[in-house]
């Protein structure tokens, strides 16, 4: 699938072409706005370091423990069978749940099966196409004081199911099986 | 619920460790990954600085309105109850805009306001209305164009191409986006059988 790789690769210098030449158009003073944007990045870059260090200590403790394998162990022949790896069964279950949780777990799987592995792509694919369906909904519903929220949280968790599904068709599709 | 994960895994796995004896391993892991996530956070740093800034450009050149516009269309059949000119559906659509652009922070404000807006359109009960269900569908199976912090983390663990994941989070994010508006009709004809709505 050379082709497919080819455009991931293209895609982000030719949106940055195109939103550079739109600004320069557009009169939009790019360098100075750039700089202001940048900032931002700063404080969220420092704002996620207590919940990475939070998460990746637990996930940590429980992986070095032994827990995590054993609890992989029992799920894996029935996984198996549907060529899903085990070992992103505790990410799928988090996603929904925690943002930053998931973006710990994500990190844990990348740097224990590396980025280039296929566990390791489908764990970057997974974070990548699902949100947190959880912190979606009490964000939504509660600014605006509603609180059954009918078929909404059925609709969200249904859609991070097949968020999953895709992803792994996807990812097999394109890098092949393990 | 995620503070009971949060502390289950650490105590499990320090109970299991007692079982297990490995000790040694936990008390090694614990100081290994808080280093690492730190690490890793300032990692992050470079591709949200630049991703960030990238951003502004493009929403104050007007390029995310401009976008919106096109998008009109699959709106006005995505939200059949939401009048095209109102303010509500500008709201959603700049909030899926830059969603899509990766701008959470910016994302969220404003699809609060189209949360108002959609409550004032469904005369100001505290119920979810239609709209509602649809909009928050859509964006819990959030849509994406380019996933910054996965690639930032390849980046950081050394990936021969960091990039390489962007298509296929593309092709998933669009499946789960046409399975989450399938679902959300599905739920919604039910609803109507069942004289709900």
């Amino acid at each position: 699938m050379a082709w497919i790789t080819t455009i991931s690769v293209w895609l982000i210098p030719l949106l940055i072409c195109t939103i550079l030449l739109y600004g320069t158009f557009k009169k939009v003073p790019t360098y100075e706005t750039f700089v202001e944007g940048g900032k931002e990045g700063i404080t969220m870059a420092f704002s996620i370091i207590p919940f990475l260090v939070g998460m990746l200590v637990a996930i940590s403790v429980f992986r070095a423990s032994g827990a995590l394998d054993y609890m992989i162990g029992f799920v894996k022949p029935v996984l198996a069978l549907l060529h899903v790896p085990a070992e992103i069964v505790p990410l799928a279950i988090i996603r929904p749940i925690s943002g930053t949780a998931a973006l710990g777990m994500t990190s844990d799987l990348i740097s224990v099966y590396g980025p280039d592995s296929f566990i390791g792509r489908l764990a970057a694919t997974i974070q990548g196409s699902t949100d947190t369906t959880f912190y979606v909904l009490t964000v939504y519903f509660g600014a605006v004081g509603i609180k059954k929220m009918g078929d909404a949280l059925k609709v969200g968790l249904l859609a991070d199911l097949i968020g999953i599904i895709a992803a792994i068709l996807v990812v097999s599709f394109v890098f092949g099986m393990q | 619920m995620v503070n009971y994960i949060w502390v289950g895994m650490t105590v499990i796995g320090v109970l299991f460790a007692i079982v297990n004896g490995t000790m040694d391993e936990v008390n090694k892991a614990l100081f290994v990954s808080a280093k690492e996530a730190v690490t890793l956070s300032i990692g992050l740093m470079s591709i949200l600085v630049f991703w960030l800034g990238l951003m502004k450009i493009a929403e104050s050149a007007g390029l995310l309105e401009k976008l919106s516009f096109l998008f009109r269309p699959l709106m006005r059949w995505l939200f059949p109850d939401i009048p095209i000119n109102h303010p509500a559906m500008g709201y959603i659509l700049s909030n899926m805009m830059a969603n899509t652009f990766g701008l959470g922070n910016a994302a969220t404000p404003l699809g609060i306001k189209a949360m108002e807006q959609m409550k004032e359109l469904n005369g100001g009960q505290a119920k979810v209305s239609r709209s509602m269900v649809t909009f928050l569908a859509i964006n819990t199976s959030s849509i994406t164009l380019i996933p910054t912090t996965v690639i930032a983390i390849r980046m950081n663990y050394n990936s021969s191409n960091p990039t390489d994941i962007v298509f296929p989070t593309i092709m998933a994010t669009a499946i789960s986006a046409v399975g989450a508006i399938m679902i959300d009709r599905y739920f919604y004809y039910r609803r109507k059988r069942n004289g709900r709505e």
